[in-house]
């Protein structure tokens, strides 16, 4: 036994190394493959933040990676001045209230229905459920026509409330689908335990749906944040004169490389933010992902 | 679900008594709250703006005139609107395609890597940057010259290692004793002897910024036994000087490929130009000779390509929008690929199997509905995509570039016919729903 214990190991081990060497050259290619792919999939958003650092004469003389060769050339001048351009930074205003309204009101609203689609009985419930879910079908080009004619009345024209409203609006179809879902997942028992207890339906949805439903939800602000930070087509037909900072760089698209130190920087902040919240968010957002596609 | 409606119900009918039909009432009254907001604005921004719009769809530009299905017959005749139908159509052909097949690879080749979720993050990122940010970003890419487009660099970098241009890009015959043109190459009309004769090839037109680095005063070689010899140089200098006679202040072109050729048009050599401008071609036997500059001389570098011109716009905003859109691909079907039993890989691996045999006979037959929900979803986007073609096209080949949603916003408000506005919004509509019915029926399993 000792014999073959001392003998035995060393042609195994030889072996077993030289398989790995060969295994990790076997793979080696694909990591080369990879390391290019991302390194890819990495430099044009280099290439905007480069672009934004660099002054506004440089951008029709070289391409951005003239700042491998001359460092010197780096400055943060045009984001002193971008902190400074009134507009700019109103839209950035502009665009946070958006974003914030945007994703709280339709998460609430969505989570009482979701909540009463779940667990409260009414008549035709599935039904209607199945009816909500259609609506998913309706592009928002379907509304915009009409909902431009009816804010002009209405005054919501130019107004962030009006653009919080169409976005909460066409976030609800899908919204609710995925809290209902997520609620309907809740054992029972909890909810009849508090409603022995005497404990009001209202009281139920916030003291248990909510904080129960917490993943769910946060998946679902992830996206509705992106969504409505990033939006442009709603802002250009309802925003009229409150632009956030998409229809604000839109605006200056029109002299494209004469203002790039305005696009350059406006841009790379507008992508700084949802970046910023993707990365702290990051498994929220993969979940929800998920759960609106496959499952 | 019908569990709770079958419990609450018949005590209610036991009692019958109006305290329970009271609570009966304050319970729908609860529910009512609950869903009254959903349905406010579901009805309100949803529901009626779209039976409005279908209905608008069939009345003129003003409104007030009933037109019948003209503007659904203007959809097919106007040029931007059937442009933008045609685009969508290679969109729809070309992009979720690509996106689904990208998202394969990557999901399946990042599973044999150990910082895969470094790689996820790369790729993933974009998905949450606007994709008018991200047109930004690509129209900074994308720009012409190699020099300032760092797309274009690169292939421009390529271009050049393949196929080096030549030393001179442009230039004019200086005697008449020259005849050609750089793009079939310059030819001297006289005769040449080995030994006896120096081939002078003077050349103008050189603008002094085009001149090659490094070359010298031009040089007349003295004429060699049994070779020819010459000198190729740039025939100016300040003030003019003589055509066809190396002067003081001349310059030679170094790098210039010169070619000779036997009486009977042979090519029986080349040879490159020095610093000063000479060349010599030795041991040739008697007889007489031409000499000329070969055209790859005039060989210019890469210009770069066109990719925001009118030809390529289309293509050049597909990948922008592949560019954001694969990391969805990616995680989607990387999640769908982490469900599958390894024991059905290893089974069929130790059954031997080759790895592509895994792939294509397993792994994509089990992936098949996560690859369906991927293409689905891409078809509806790319069906609906608007901000990125704002934003990477610039306004001279934005025309080139249209797609329905951007017709439909740009008829119904910069130029606000509503009545064809609508038409293309309800067209759009019903392009959507085959493909999202395929959608609401997972949903309805899944609920």
């Amino acid at each position: 036994m000792a014999a073959i214990d001392t003998v035995a190991p060393a042609p195994v081990v030889e072996e077993s190394t030289a398989t790995r060497v060969l295994r990790i050259l076997g793979k080696l290619p694909v990591q080369i493959f990879l390391v290019a792919v991302g390194l890819l999939w990495l430099v044009p958003t280099l290439g905007l933040f480069i672009t934004s650092i660099l002054p506004a004469n440089h951008f029709d003389q070289a391409g951005w990676w003239q700042l491998f060769s001359r460092p010197s050339l780096a400055t943060w001048q045009n984001y002193d001045q971008i902190f400074r351009n009134h507009e700019i930074m109103h839209a950035l205003l502009v665009t946070l209230e958006i974003a914030i309204g945007g994703t709280v009101l339709p998460i609430l609203v969505a989570a009482l229905a979701g909540y009463a689609f779940a667990w409260l009985d009414f008549p035709g419930r599935d039904w209607i459920f199945i009816g909500v879910i259609a609506l998913l079908v309706v592009p928002l080009q379907m509304a915009l026509i009409p909902m431009f004619k009816l804010y002009s009345h209405l005054g919501l024209y130019g107004n962030v409330f009006g653009l919080i409203l169409f976005h909460t609006a066409f976030a609800l179809p899908f919204a609710i689908f995925l809290l209902r879902n997520f609620f309907i997942g809740i054992p029972r028992d909890i909810f009849e335990s508090a409603r022995i207890d005497g404990a009001s339906e209202l009281r139920i949805f916030v003291r248990l749906i909510l904080p129960l439903g917490l993943p769910a939800i946060a998946s679902l602000a992830i996206f509705q944040f992106l969504w409505t930070w990033n939006d442009l087509l709603v802002a250009l037909v309802f925003g009229g004169d409150t632009r956030p900072i998409t229809v604000a760089i839109f605006t200056q698209l029109r002299s494209f490389s004469a203002n790039i130190d305005i696009i350059g920087p406006a841009a790379f902040i507008s992508l700084a933010i949802p970046l910023a919240v993707f990365f702290a968010f990051q498994r929220y957002f993969v979940q929800g992902l998920l759960a609106g596609s496959v499952k | 679900m019908t569990e709770a409606t079958v419990r609450a119900e018949p005590p209610a009918e036991e009692l019958g008594a109006p305290p329970e039909a009271w609570f009966g009432l304050r319970r729908y009254a609860v529910t009512a709250a609950f869903l009254a907001p959903a349905f406010i604005l579901l009805g309100v921004w949803v529901v009626y703006p779209a039976v409005y719009t279908i209905i608008r769809s069939f009345y003129g530009q003003a409104g007030g005139d009933f037109v019948g299905i003209d503007n659904y017959k203007a959809l097919f005749t106007t040029p931007a609107i059937t442009t933008a139908i045609k685009n969508n159509a290679i969109w729809v052909a070309v992009v979720p395609a690509t996106i689904t097949a990208i998202g394969l690879v990557f999901a399946v080749l990042i599973e044999k890597i150990s910082w895969s979720l470094a790689f996820k993050t790369a790729v993933f990122m974009p998905m949450a940057i606007s994709l008018f940010a991200a047109g930004v970003i690509w129209r900074i890419m994308d720009r012409q010259e190699p020099g300032i487009g760092a797309v274009n660099a690169v292939i421009g970098s390529v271009h050049d290692a393949i196929r080096p241009p030549g030393a001179l890009s442009d230039a004019l015959t200086s005697t008449p004793n020259e005849t050609g043109s750089p793009s079939q190459g310059i030819v001297l009309k006289t005769p040449l002897q080995p030994g006896k004769s120096v081939a002078l090839v003077g050349l103008t037109g050189i603008p002094p910024e085009q001149v090659p680095a490094g070359s010298v005063q031009a040089v007349t070689p003295p004429a060699k036994a049994g070779s020819i010899t010459g000198v190729v140089w740039r025939d100016f200098k300040p003030g003019g000087g003589v055509p066809g006679k190396v002067e003081q202040g001349e310059v030679g072109l170094p790098n210039v490929t010169v070619f000779l050729r036997d009486a009977s048009g042979k090519k029986v050599g080349t040879a490159t130009t020095e610093a000063n401008g000479t060349f010599a071609f030795t041991d040739l036997d008697q007889g007489t000779y031409r000499a000329g500059i070969d055209p790859a001389t005039f060989k210019k570098p890469f210009g770069g390509v066109s990719w925001l011109g009118s030809k390529l716009i289309t293509p050049s905003i597909m990948i922008a929008y592949i560019w954001v859109w694969a990391g969805f691909s990616m995680v989607v079907i990387a999640a769908g690929l982490s469900a599958i039993p390894r024991d059905t890989l290893e089974a069929a691996r130790t059954d031997g199997a080759s790895e592509w045999q895994v792939f294509r006979r397993v792994t994509v037959p089990l992936l098949a509905p996560v690859l369906t929900v991927v293409f689905i979803t891409m078809v509806i986007n790319v069906l609906k995509v608007f901000d990125i073609v704002l934003s990477v096209a610039p306004e001279s080949s934005q025309a080139e570039a249209n797609v329905i949603a951007l017709a439909m916003w740009r008829t119904a408000f910069p130029q606000s016919d509503f009545g064809l506005g609508s038409a293309i919004a309800v067209f759009l509509f019903i392009l959507v729903i085959p493909v999202l019915l395929l959608n609401i029926r997972r949903f309805r399993r899944e609920a």
